[in-house]
């Protein structure tokens, strides 16, 4: 035995816009039904850990992890919770596994913004309370900011930038599990309302709700279960100093340090070449491309001219986004991460229906935190 | 008690220019779902409804749509009676922003009858106006509700549980 750790099992609830028929431990149940019989296990005797990735003022309850086992079949089993990205969840689920001490291990993410009423506001207090929260800027303000210093140092279009939201708002149409696929065009996203120079509402990916579980199993977890493992060659998590006045606006930093320590562990020396698939973060449209670089698949500025040469579309040589991205998927905060990981699953297992790039091989999935964080995971996945 | 350091006052407290002040505006509306919106329907029409798993043989309250237990899904719907057992009660006398009571509200989990665990039921209210010395954990209690106009489909329809047993 190596001690490799695979994933055995995903479930997708939504996305959605909105999924107002179902309470929120109704949607991940869903997701969880689905992870379990893709992983042949039964979480109530199988699993030995489970992971729910929640945060208290998105889902509106302080100490909202408490609610997370009943609905992922954790009940009086080890439950803890990672108030971050999903994939920061699936790092800490990997080491559990590496400890030897569990076989099989459950992660869980969710989105529930339909249940927020004053999305907004909730934005505006994550940030600093004693010298930034006070101007009436919106949160989509610090993604403006960054936007502008990117533009300028990597001398990127803003034919680009629209360009991202186009391909991925038509990746989602091929995907069922899409919330805004949009046959949109280029015009639509440079003509749409500027919310901050030089960011524009075409440009910002919509909320969701949806629910993503996803099963992790050591070689001995996976025994002689009838699965498909999807292995994990790669996983690491880091955060760059957050504060408005600390932090490196010129680039992802934090993209680039998790990087490099997982292209370590998966022996990456070459992403663009070595790599099939990418699930690149685009919370907003300019950030795959700002990740692109920082995640060092293409050098600086160079990511956008790929763009507009059909590199990165899905007939193009490094498809990203095939699932349609957080702008084509919905924006599901937390669950982004899982939702990466899931589509590249789809591709690695050859399951990814109108949207299957054929031989996909390595998969990476890459997701950022969100506004105002500077704190991204990524994840390099692999067949065989 | 001799405390160490300087006693504010609450308007030096609020107002030191040490401070910044944040009024946060949070506002949800949660979806109930498929079961808590049956649930709080039959309470709207005087029910209480719990659900059975076959797999476990067992009915619980309020209904889910999946067993916890053994994790199947829970379809089937059954109307329990409004009747129950202190699971357990306190008497409370501080308010959530710490106002104190004069008359102390009476918070129970009460275990509904025609459930087959413990507990298994919801957390209500036992009627204020009983003598301190007669609750008993363990003791019968039925649901007083609403009159039908005022019921809206919430766990308020019901406005407390009377006891009863007399002793
Ligand atoms: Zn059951």
């Amino acid at each position: 035995m190596t001690n490799k750790v695979a994933i055995i099992g995903v479930g997708i609830e939504g996305f959605r816009s909105s999924i107002r028929e179902l309470s929120y431990k109704e949607m991940v149940y869903q997701a969880a039904v689905k992870a379990y019989s893709d992983a042949q296990v039964n979480p109530r005797d199988d699993v030995d850990t489970f992971i729910s990735c929640e945060e208290d003022f998105n889902m509106g309850t302080s100490i909202t992890d408490e609610y997370a086992p009943d609905q992922i079949g954790g009940a009086q089993r080890p439950v803890h919770t990672i108030t971050g990205d999903g994939i920061q969840g699936m790092a800490a689920a990997y080491m559990q596994i590496k400890t030897g001490m569990f076989d099989i291990a459950v992660v869980e993410a969710q989105s529930r913004a339909s249940d927020i009423l004053t999305h907004n506001q909730i934005q505006h207090f994550a940030l600093d309370p004693l010298y930034v929260r006070q101007f009436d800027a919106t949160h989509h303000t610090a993604a403006a900011l960054e936007k502008q210093i990117y533009l300028k140092r990597s001398n990127t279009s803003e034919d680009a930038v629209a360009e991202v939201a186009v391909k991925n708002h038509n990746n989602a149409l091929f995907n069922p599990n899409a919330a805004y696929g949009i046959k949109a065009t280029k015009q639509d996203i440079l003509q749409s309302k500027m919310i901050a120079t030089p960011l524009r509402s075409g440009e910002v990916s919509e909320s969701a709700d949806g629910a993503v579980v996803i099963v992790l199993a050591s070689e001995k977890g996976i025994g002689n279960r009838d699965v498909d493992p999807v292995w994990i060659n790669g996983i690491s998590y880091a955060t760059n100093s957050p504060n408005f006045h600390t932090r490196d606006w010129q680039t992802a930093k934090y993209a680039e340090l998790c990087a490099k320590k997982a292209y370590e562990m998966a022996s990456i020396t070459n992403p663009k070449s070595q790599i099939d698939v990418f699930e690149i973060d685009d919370t907003y449209a300019f950030k795959e491309l700002q990740h692109l670089e920082a995640l060092g698949i293409y050098e600086s500025g160079e990511a956008g001219k790929a763009l507009l040469n059909g590199e990165l579309g899905r007939k193009g040589s490094n498809p990203v986004n095939t699932s349609g991205g957080t702008i084509g998927m919905g924006n599901g905060h937390d669950v982004n991460g899982l939702q990466r990981v899931a589509e590249v699953v789809h591709q690695l297992r050859g399951h990814a229906g109108k949207r299957q790039i054929s031989g996909a091989k390595t998969g990476l999935a890459f997701s950022w935190r969100g506004v105002p964080t500077t704190a991204g995971a990524i994840a390099v996945l692999g067949g065989n | 008690m001799d405390v160490r350091g300087k006693r504010l006052t609450l308007d030096e407290f609020m107002n030191t220019e040490l401070s910044v002040k944040h009024y946060p505006e949070m506002e949800y509306n949660w979806a109930t779902g498929v079961a808590i919106t049956k649930f709080l329907k039959g309470l709207k029409n005087g029910k209480i409804l719990g659900t059975y798993c076959n797999d476990c043989d067992r009915t619980v309250c309020p209904p889910r749509m999946f067993c916890e237990e053994c994790f199947n899904p829970m379809n089937h719907y059954v109307k329990l009676p409004d009747t129950g057992v202190i699971n357990t009660f306190s008497l409370a006398f501080i308010r959530t922003d710490a106002t104190r009571r004069e008359k102390a509200e009476i918070p129970a989990v009460i275990d509904i009858d025609g459930t087959s665990i413990s507990p298994s039921g919801f957390l209500h209210l036992i009627d204020e106006d009983v003598s301190h010395d007669k609750i008993k954990i363990g003791m019968k209690v039925k649901a007083v509700w609403k009159d039908e106009k005022d019921r809206i489909g919430d766990i308020t329809d019901i406005k407390f549980f009377e006891l009863l047993e007399d002793d």
